[in-house]
């Protein structure tokens, strides 16, 4: 789960990680209190979407004065943000912070996040931070240092000392720095952080050390104990599908392409989209019905890919195992009378009682067409879709 | 002889009272699949399944002799369990469990530093070795007695895998499981298949998210002419966008060696057979064998 930049300075300013002042607001008119609360010459007022590379589609602008704070403001709540990691059409803006601005010498980069190789963490850090960090990686990687900490052990003061060594830091600024990046692992721990990354971590004109943005996701796994952390989700950040979906205990996720998809199983959703694409066609959706797919469960992932105004065919490709094949054929047909399916639909069933299924999807009068494997399913399916256009 | 699950292994179920427990033991019993006792803690004494039912993994450990056990404990309890079973010193641990916290496999980890249990998972389909038996929950009929030897992140595509090699039959199945931080990963179970007398080919099916398969790449470079398997290989998630979280399998595209096509390809230079879609992997394992 994503948050806000500044749901993710809250919380990482519990932990004694040095955050400027700053608020958040809804509506304009909230933006007058604020400014003069902070009685700052400098502000920055930040668009609050769930998207990297704001500053750069004007999401991040830096104000003097109430007036142009608030013009400012007025401005942002509502705009769409456009972003290479948001969809075509952008995000909507619905908060802004408002936050205290600094003269900055140095700005560094700083991340933390699980180490698949190591199974323990990794700190991803280097001098050079700020809005090109992904030109540095690419072009420059040994600007990137990584420190990797064993599974389950905690950060030590000698990690922080070498972390702040290599970012060059010396004196007072070192201990600061030092401290705040103990003080950052910390709250990765305590909170089930996923991934917790402050670019820029700045070091200011008058020696102090300062987050100036953060972006931080949690474990899904472990939000049960986390309910601060949960509690921060912002339902407008995603697509209503996929809150559907997750309602439903459907992983579900929205893409780009016009053939709805239906699996069981994570390896085997991504396996179809990929033979999708092989055929030359492109997936709607990643959709895995995880766990039993009961004809219920199966019926109520059908209706969601079926409202999907992107949807023109759909593939549902189901592993049965264990699963009676005529229950998920009769829980489909169920379903198509509700929707009053016009689009065509393949299916591809395995598993025990494979020709009743077939034959009561075959005599269900819907555009239903079983076929026996998953190449047969996707090319039809892709053949369909473009013969309909 | 097989791997991980042998004629040998006697088998408990961890939450073996439980819904999931005690569908997939009965499931597991029809196979044929020595289990011979199951815990679930306050239900001590009594008997599930025609088997007795223990308070903790020592006890069962000590009435059975059991040396694996399958774990079907609820997210929020099961990295424990797999700590008890590793405590008791089993020699296998299979979790099935979805859902649990990274910090807790991550402590897991921490623990089993040095032990000599393996861990298999969690978040995975399990172990099965045709006619020996199952731990969790691969559909047996699928599987054929044989000498190809699956192991898999995905679960159904491990099921995929053993459709296509059935006329090949397989060894043993492996469902290693998606989640970051788990037990065994490829570089094991190729491991466990190259000294496997009873495993002539080795199917392996990777996806995007983490470095596993390139690892695996790695470690079948290394094999010398005497011990060489043949591999096929498949890896899902090439038409998956960049940086998008799909379900649970953990895969998150991070770094160019992370993309399906950058396995694809260390897996071909280490002389795999890859296969452009699921579909194929039996063919590809088929002309790996140059039959």
């Amino acid at each position: 789960m994503d948050i806000h930049e500044y749901q993710a300075k809250q919380l990482l300013s519990k932990f004694g990680v040095n955050v400027p002042p700053g608020e958040v607001v809804y509506q304009t008119h909230e933006a007058e209190n604020i400014v003069s609360w902070l009685n700052e010459d400098k502000i920055v007022v930040k668009a609050q979407v769930h998207a990297g590379g704001r500053g750069k589609a004007g999401g991040i602008k830096v104000c003097s004065g109430d007036e142009q704070v608030v013009k400012t403001v007025d401005k942002m709540i509502g705009m769409k943000i456009i972003t290479p990691q948001t969809s075509e059409s952008g995000k909507t803006v619905r908060r802004v912070y408002l936050e205290k601005g600094y003269d900055v010498q140095k700005e560094l980069y700083l991340c933390i996040t699980v180490d698949r190789e190591t199974g323990g963490n990794t700190i991803i850090y280097s001098r050079k931070g700020g809005v090109n960090i992904e030109e540095v990686s690419e072009k420059t990687p040994n600007e990137i240092h990584n420190m990797k900490i064993a599974p389950g052990s905690d950060l030590l003061t000698h990690h922080a000392r070498t972390i702040v060594y290599n970012l060059g830091l010396k004196g007072a600024i070192a201990k600061k720095a030092q401290k705040n990046i103990l003080s950052v692992y910390k709250a990765f721990v305590s909170l089930d952080a996923a991934m917790i990354e402050i670019n820029p971590f700045a070091i200011t004109k008058n020696e102090d050390v300062v987050i100036l943005d953060c972006k931080a996701s949690f474990d899904d796994n472990a939000l049960y104990r986390q309910r601060t952390v949960a509690e921060m989700k912002d339902e407008n950040e995603y697509d209503p599908l996929e809150l559907e979906a997750a309602r439903h205990d459907l992983n579900y996720v929205k893409l780009d392409g016009n053939i709805g998809l239906m699996v069981n199983g994570a390896g085997l959703s991504m396996a179809t989209m990929d033979i999708i694409k092989y055929y030359g066609g492109e997936a709607a959706n990643f959709m895995d019905v995880a766990g039993a797919a009961t004809p219920e469960r199966v019926a109520a992932a059908f209706k969601l890919i079926y409202k999907d105004p992107d949807v023109q065919g759909i593939l549902i490709n189901i592993f049965g195992g264990m699963m009676r094949c005529n229950d998920i054929a009769t829980g489909l047909v169920n379903a198509s009378k509700e929707v009053g399916l016009n689009k065509p639909l393949v299916v591809r069933l395995e598993g025990t009682n494979v020709d009743m299924g077939k034959e009561i999807l075959i005599n269900s009068g819907f555009p239903i067409k079983p076929v026996d494997t998953m190449e047969q399913a996707a090319q039809d399916v892709v053949k369909m879709v473009e013969e309909n256009r | 002889m097989a791997v991980l699950l042998t004629k040998e292994s006697k088998v408990i179920c961890q939450g073996f009272t439980g819904a999931q427990g005690t569908f997939h033991s009965e499931r597991a019993i029809d196979y044929n699949t020595k289990i011979v006792g199951g815990v679930t803690p306050e239900k001590g004494g009594t008997k599930h399944l025609n088997v007795p039912v223990f308070n903790t993994v020592a006890e069962a450990k000590k009435e059975t002799g059991c040396n694996a056990s399958g774990v079907f404990v609820p997210p929020p309890f099961a990295a424990d369990a797999i700590l008890e079973a590793v405590e008791a010193e089993l020699d296998l641990v299979v979790c099935i469990t979805d859902g649990i916290p990274t910090s807790d496999m991550q402590r897991v980890k921490r623990e089993m530093k040095g032990c000599k249990t393996r861990l298999v998972g969690p978040n995975c389909p399990g172990v099965l070795t045709p006619g020996i038996g199952k731990i969790g929950i691969i559909p047996g009929h699928i599987c054929k007695p044989g000498r190809i030897g699956v192991v898999s992140r995905s679960g159904t595509l491990s099921y995929e895998s053993a459709v296509q090699t059935a006329e090949l039959g397989q060894s043993t199945i492996i469902g290693i499981g998606g989640d970051p931080v788990n037990g065994t990963n490829f570089v094991d179970a190729l491991e466990l298949f190259l000294d496997d007398n009873d495993t002539d080919g080795i199917v392996l099916i990777g996806e995007i998210g983490g470095t596993a398969e390139i690892d695996g790449a790695d470690f079948i470079k290394s094999w010398d002419g005497k011990t060489k398997k043949p591999v096929a290989a498949f890896v899902a998630g090439a038409a998956a966008p960049k940086g998008r979280k799909l379900g649970h399998a953990g895969a998150i595209v991070n770094s160019g060696a992370e993309t399906a096509d950058a396995k694809k390809e260390a897996l071909k230079s280490a002389g795999v057979v890859v296969a452009d879609t699921i579909t194929t992997i039996g063919d590809a394992m088929r002309k790996a064998m140059k039959i």
